[in-house]
């Protein structure tokens, strides 16, 4: 999901939120949306474009754990770690997950495919254990229907 | 005849394959030539047996499940003899027992039909409110007793006076749709299925303190409401609920997954633009708000509440519930529990009642020991103090809180030392860096009780943690920082054979 650096899409997309009050984070989540991540020349572009400095923009970025430096996998797991799913031994089923993916938390595979992100609380915390596939909700996980998740990204 | 069915399209039913099951239904139908219509609505908050498909009848609706897609071809012709009939929703005992006020259409509209609204009683509490004018409908929500139900159960008519009393250019509405806390799914299943009931109620809101402009503050794991609910202030601005005529316009925002931001003025910080770091206090929000004007920040279930105030009167709200806690709660039952999900009722009910009468013990089947009330800031219970009330002060005084109505229940397997460690965890991963027993208290806090773990100076390190808890509680600035030793104290004080017993058994190797 890698794209290039295109300074002129960036353009489109702080002209598309012109005028609102208090952008910066729509602009970031437009930005990430069409690039993958918040790439390096973002910065001091929003930097200018907004008026601010460069570190003010960066202190944005770096605060929110949803913006990415980098591009993830081709499909994001993001795996609920939080107190309902942990009651539903939801810690022992991602950790099962990740070594059948070789991977530690945040970590992705080395085929580019599969991104797997902790997440804390999806809201679905009555059929826990529950996680989100690129955007999708999934709940009731038990070894079984992870099973069928590392097939359907491994594809 | 055209058959109606209707199949939530609430994230929690899709997560357990509600999207497939009104697939198969369609295919089903068309496969041998009947005419059905598949309304999607929010969730009736039954998520034990979602995907919960009901069918319309002469006698009302009808329930099944949990349906699976394989059940369609039963399901189009299904009677009582089903075997996942569960007669009509309002009979389930679950359900049955509610006071769905806030709740009441949710699971049965389609929450993007006007119409659906309509026939069911919105938009009467916005038009009781104008023709009251703002003094009045001020009145109303004060005396209903309403109390914020993000959290901090601050009284909302006081907060609303306050901004209608301040003169300013601009005013704002804030909607905190945050719901960072583990365990809730109030905010979510309002958002995705009755989203017009929080229009409604910032318009009132809007009306009664002098605002035109409303944001509501969605997080970013939370998209299907995110999608649901801009699509409904679209429709409400076609339709002249909001906009121009109305005199009130809302904007949605969503954040960045930041906990922290769930924290009001984090969250006015966080629409500003900023990092979502916790500003002091004084000024209030109420004074000094978002762009420095006077703001309203309140939670989606506050605001979804105040159609009902309006429209029935405050008097049928205040004379639910118990002491100062007025009216009803959502009560979301969580984890490892049998029958999870949303339980609206007046304030009042026992813990135990809950968990062990309406949530009918855990999933596991293994003896329920510990339950967290109120998020990852709330106290663990242990069953000695179930028959605690469900109530802002009953809880207080027994050191917990009720927070946003959250209880997640946990089995005997639980390990309440690595509870507490969560807990320490989730403090140093979310906190907003401002305050050092915040920051730095939290990671040592999870450093001393891995200490504890290895059997490694256990008294000492026990103290540690007290002292640590201390500090945290009384040098943050938010709770975040300050009511992490809720959890962590709790699970020490109720179960401290999990901390001195483990620790013993490494010791001795
Ligand atoms: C760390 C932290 C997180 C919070 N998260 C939320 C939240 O997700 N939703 C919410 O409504 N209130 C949350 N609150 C409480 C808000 O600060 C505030 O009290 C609330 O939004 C006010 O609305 P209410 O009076 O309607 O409850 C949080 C508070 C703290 C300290
Ligand atoms: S207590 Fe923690 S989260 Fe709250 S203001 Fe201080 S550092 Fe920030
Ligand atoms: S705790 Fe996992 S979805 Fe809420």
């Amino acid at each position: 999901m890698s794209v290039q650096w295109d300074e002129a899409e960036a353009r489109e997309i702080v002209r598309r939120h012109e005028g609102r009050e208090g952008r910066l984070l729509p602009i970031l989540h437009d930005v990430q949306a069409s690039f993958g991540c918040i790439p390096d020349p973002a910065i001091p572009f929003l930097a200018q474009a907004m008026n601010v400095t460069r570190a003010e923009v960066h202190g944005v970025v770096s605060f929110y754990h949803d913006f990415r430096d980098r591009p993830a996998g081709r499909h994001v797991l993001k795996i609920c770690r939080a107190e309902a799913c942990q009651a539903m031994e939801g810690e022992g089923l991602a950790r099962r997950l990740l070594d059948r993916l070789g991977l530690e938390w945040g970590g992705t595979t080395p085929d580019g495919r599969v991104t797997v992100e902790p997440v804390y609380c999806l809201g679905l915390c009555a059929s826990a254990p529950a996680a989100m596939l690129d955007g999708e909700p999934m709940a009731r996980l038990d070894d079984g229907s992870i099973g069928e998740i590392v097939s359907e990204v491994s594809r | 005849m055209m058959m109606r069915f209707f199949v939530p399209r609430d994230a929690a039913a899709r997560a357990v394959g509600a999207d497939k099951v009104a697939a198969a239904l369609h295919d089903e139908a068309r496969r041998r030539g009947i005419e059905i219509q598949i309304v999607r609505t929010g969730s009736r908050g039954l998520f034990w047996l979602e995907p919960m498909v009901e069918v319309e009848t002469p006698d009302g609706r009808i329930a099944f499940g949990p349906a699976k897609p394989g059940d369609a071809p039963g399901l189009l012709t299904a009677g009582a003899s089903h075997p996942l009939y569960l007669g009509r929703p309002e009979d389930i005992p679950f359900l049955k027992r509610q006071t769905r006020l806030t709740f009441a259409r949710c699971g049965i509209v389609d929450p993007l039909s006007l119409a659906d609204w309509r026939a069911h009683g919105g938009g009467r509490g916005l038009e009781r409110a104008r023709s009251l004018g703002a003094a009045a409908t001020l009145q109303e929500v004060a005396k209903s007793g309403l109390r914020g139900r993000g959290g901090a159960g601050f009284p909302t008519g006081i907060k609303w006076k306050t901004v209608a009393d301040t003169v300013a250019d601009r005013k704002y509405v804030v909607c905190n749709a945050d719901e960072g806390d583990s365990g809730t799914f109030a905010d979510r299943m309002l958002l995705e299925g009755d989203p017009f009931a929080l229009i409604e109620g910032m318009a009132i809101a809007g009306l009664a303190v002098g605002a035109a402009k409303g944001f509501v503050y969605i997080r970013s794991e939370y998209p299907d409401a995110v999608r649901t609910f801009e699509r409904a202030v679209s429709l409400a601005e076609a339709d002249g609920l909001l906009g121009a005529a109305a005199g009130f316009d809302i904007e949605v925002r969503v954040g960045a997954g930041a906990y922290v931001c769930g924290e009001e003025t984090a969250l006015l910080e966080s629409i500003e633009g900023k990092r979502g770091q916790v500003r002091a206090k004084p000024p209030l929000p109420a004074h000094k708000g978002l762009f420095g004007r006077p703001t309203v920040v309140n939670n989606v279930v506050t605001l979804a509440t105040v159609p009902w105030i309006l429209a029935e009167g405050a008097e049928a709200y205040s004379v639910l519930g118990m002491g100062r806690s007025r009216g009803t709660m959502p009560i979301q039952l969580a984890g490892n529990v049998r029958h999870g999900g949303l339980f609206e009722t007046a304030f009042g009910v026992t813990l135990g009642e809950l968990v062990d009468g309406i949530g009918g013990g855990t999933r596991s089947g293994r003896p329920v020991r510990a339950v967290q009330v109120g998020g990852p800031l709330g106290a663990y219970f242990p069953r000695a103090l179930f028959d605690t009330a469900f109530d802002y002060e009953a809880f207080a005084a027994r050191d917990g809180l009720i927070g946003h109505g959250g209880i997640v229940v946990f089995d005997e397997t639980v390990d309440m030392m690595r509870q507490a460690g969560f807990a320490m965890e989730f403090c140093a991963i979310e906190s907003c860096g401002k305050c050092t027993p915040c920051r730095i208290g939290s990671t040592r806090g999870v450093e001393t009780l891995d200490r504890i773990r290895r059997g490694e100076r256990v008294a000492a390190n026990l103290e540690l943690i007290e002292d640590l808890c201390q500090t945290m509680k009384f040098g943050s600035l938010c709770a975040l920082g300050g009511f992490t030793p809720y959890p962590v104290m709790s699970a020490l004080r109720h179960f401290p054979e999990d901390f001195v017993r483990r620790a013993r058994a490494v010791a001795a190797g």
